[in-house]
């Protein structure tokens, strides 16, 4: 997984509200067996018309947004199915950071596995960075993920809050398998004790 | 003195194999359900990694969301992408050692179907499938949740989930439900309440008389559908109803150890005293007949009701109501009743079981679906099928003029053949009416089984109490 330290990029605008994970990648691509790859069809039914063609008016198809490494989102972005090629889909797109003011729980979680940071604002501040958003290539929003701060284009800094674990795991790019194996005494402790006060389980 | 605890900070705290400083816990997991879309990787990356699977006898692998429903089914999958999904999970299942029922096999069915059916799911439980709608175990009472594909690898190598605690919601369904109200009409209304955040952070536990006068199948389809409430989870503590239910499956326990594990389900639930972050509170008499009218599951109204116009509503859900309605097809003030299906959709895991189906073919006995119409039942696994033949159910089906399907998916994600056409209208049991959920263009309106029988009978959104001749009361 990539570390994720800063970040500065034009953001790409989604104010629709409830933008789920059939929307992100729908299901006819959930047949590989891969992880990479996904990014042509991010967002395939908004993005492409039936024959294929790029929807003009979508906004990851205008040139200023074609490279933005984050998009600003309405409410309880990710909504839906678990699957995780939603961020894989955004990630393979070029997607490194979402900031909405809530995002489904599953969704949430997954985007920490893939070194995408979702980051929750309340609505004023929102409303500044979609604004921001708005004006493409003339402005940049920059991420800091130590500090836990997102500048506006105009400068505004929002404090946002992220869990610490979750925060060190995407600073210094760790699995986490590898760090809760770390752990297998415990495990194999807990396990012994559990199969004698419950061995039905 | 011991502090007050909900069913779920019991579940919880049975479950920790270690705390951090932070809070973070290592949460440990009785059993995993793997199907074919969210595992592949997983699979691959323990392979890469040189890791293997460390409780396979606690792994249960299924196919269900690519396999086709046809009959021909036995001569192989023709969609190569879905044969190789289906083919990688075969090969990974026999390779790393899990339980497996493979396509042919009569147990094979939904996850979320085969795992209860079986005797998996048990009380008090910790279960997890990278699936969202493994909420619906939680109407045993075991703590069950969605994951994602790394999470599926981690819980695969390591049998924990690195986790925080969520919150505790109360939702409370008071008193009992009137004629033709079902289930499905509770969870779809509590959701048109609380919206498709509104759970988010929260672990709900539904309380309440009118929860439980519902069979096992009634709660695992309320269960199902906290996940469109945006909840982790959804639990009901466990009583006489769910032990009667989980006595005698292949994988319940048995003689000593059974004695053993009722005396423990026996305590899994919330103290009189447990303090809630939320609690809502619905009665039950008030519920009616719902249906959604757009394209999320909080698009709920009582099927007696108009579609809503966008100025209803307010913030960013005016834009999104203007889009649904274009994308529904729909007007303002349209009545619901008169709104004109396609295809109707019997099936999945949210109303795929024995009780489902009865429910339906109690309204079609002896009736036939409206001419020009597609309907389908979709049973939810290979032995509710077999029961629903036994019952006699399945020739109710086929006479009325629906296809009678083998199981999966099916149509609730159209990842098979079995998938709606744009502008195509169905009256469907599924979870989730989401733009395309069930093909491209498709439009979905969610609904009871029986409510969907009776829109298959008239062709139109119809209130069901319409045709049993039960009284249209609502609260
Ligand atoms: S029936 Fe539908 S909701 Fe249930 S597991 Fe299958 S695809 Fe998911």
């Amino acid at each position: 997984m990539d570390k994720f330290t800063t970040l500065s990029s034009v953001a790409a605008p989604m104010p629709l509200v409830n933008i789920d994970t059939d929307m992100i990648i729908p299901k006819q691509f959930l047949k590989t067996i891969q992880r990479s790859g996904l990014g042509k069809n991010l967002f395939d039914e908004m993005r492409f018309d039936d024959d294929g063609n790029e929807i003009p008016d979508f906004v990851l198809n205008q040139p200023a947004y074609r490279q933005a490494q984050i998009l600003v989102a309405g409410d309880n972005f990710g909504c839906g199915s678990s699957r995780e090629h939603a961020p894989w889909a955004l990630l393979d797109f070029g997607i490194r950071s979402v900031i909405s003011t809530s995002f489904a729980d599953i969704f949430y979680n997954n985007c920490f596995k893939n070194g995408i940071l979702p980051i929750v604002l309340p609505q004023e501040q929102i409303d500044v960075l979609m604004d921001d958003a708005r004006k493409g290539e003339n402005a940049r929003i920059a991420i800091d993920l130590e500090s836990q701060t997102v500048t506006s284009a105009d400068g505004q800094q929002f404090h946002f809050e992220i869990d610490p674990f979750k925060k060190h795991c995407l600073l210094n790019g760790l699995d986490d398998i590898g760090l809760t194996l770390e752990k297998v005494s415990a495990i194999d402790s807990f396990e012994a004790q559990a199969s004698q006060a419950r061995p039905w389980v | 003195m011991t502090v007050a605890k909900t069913l779920y900070d019991k579940i919880w705290d049975a479950h920790v194999v270690h705390q951090d400083k932070d809070g973070t816990c290592l949460l440990y997991i009785d059993r995993h359900l793997v199907h074919e879309v969210t595992s592949p990787q997983a699979f691959e990356g323990l392979r890469m990694t040189g890791r293997t699977v460390r409780a396979p006898e606690k792994t249960i692998a299924v196919p269900d969301h690519n396999v086709p429903t046809t009959p021909d089914r036995e001569n192989g999958i023709e969609n190569p992408e879905s044969r190789i999904q289906v083919d990688a999970l075969d090969k990974n299942a026999r390779e790393f050692g899990v339980n497996y029922y493979p396509v042919n096999d009569i147990r094979q069915g939904i996850v979320h179907i085969v795992g209860p059916e079986q005797g998996w799911t048990l009380p008090g439980m910790t279960v997890v499938c990278g699936d969202s709608h493994t909420a619906t175990h939680g109407a045993f009472g075991a703590l069950a949740h969605g994951i994602g594909t790394s999470e599926v690898e981690h819980v695969l190598a390591t049998q924990t989930l690195i986790q925080q605690k969520s919150k505790n919601m109360k939702v409370e369904i008071t008193g009992s439900l009137r004629p033709g109200v079902t289930a499905k009409d509770i969870t779809l209304s509590v959701i048109g309440v609380t919206g498709t955040a509104g759970g988010t952070g929260y672990v709900i536990e539904y309380c309440g008389q009118a929860i439980r006068e519902l069979s096992m199948e009634g709660r695992m389809t309320v269960c199902n559908m906290a996940i469109e409430g945006g909840a982790r989870a959804g639990l009901i503590a466990p009583d006489e109803t769910t032990f009667a239910y989980v006595k005698g499956r292949p994988h319940a326990p048995k003689g000593a150890q059974w004695d053993a594990a009722l005396a423990w389900w026996k305590t899994l639930k919330s103290d009189d005293d447990a303090p809630w972050d939320k609690v809502i509170t619905l009665k039950g008499e008030d519920i009616a007949p719902v249906v959604t009218w757009g394209t999320s599951p909080e698009d709920v109204l009582p099927i007696t009701a108009s579609v809503p116009a966008p100025e209803d509503f307010s913030g960013g859900k005016v834009d999104a109501v203007h889009r649904a309605l274009d994308y529904m097809g729909l007007k303002p003030g349209q009545k619901l009743t008169d709104i004109e299906i396609d295809t109707v959709f019997i099936g999945s895991c949210t109303n795929g079981r024995i009780e489902d189906l009865r429910a339906a073919a109690a309204i079609l006995k002896g009736k036939k679906i409206k001419p020009g119409l597609r309907a389908m039942v979709v049973p939810g696994s290979g032995l509710v099928r077999a029961q629903a033949e036994e019952e006699g159910l399945a020739q109710i089906f086929i006479d009325a003029g629906f296809e009678w399907r083998l199981a999966g998916c099916s149509m609730c994600l159209a990842m098979n053949p079995d998938q709606l056409s744009p502008g195509e209208r169905c009256a469907a049991t599924s979870n989730r009416n989401f733009e395309g959920r069930q093909g491209r263009g498709g439009r979905t309106h969610l609904m009871s089984p029986g409510m969907a029988a009776a829109a298959a009978i008239t062709g139109r959104l119809t209130d069901v109490r319409e045709l049993t001749g039960e009284p249209v009361l609502t609260g």
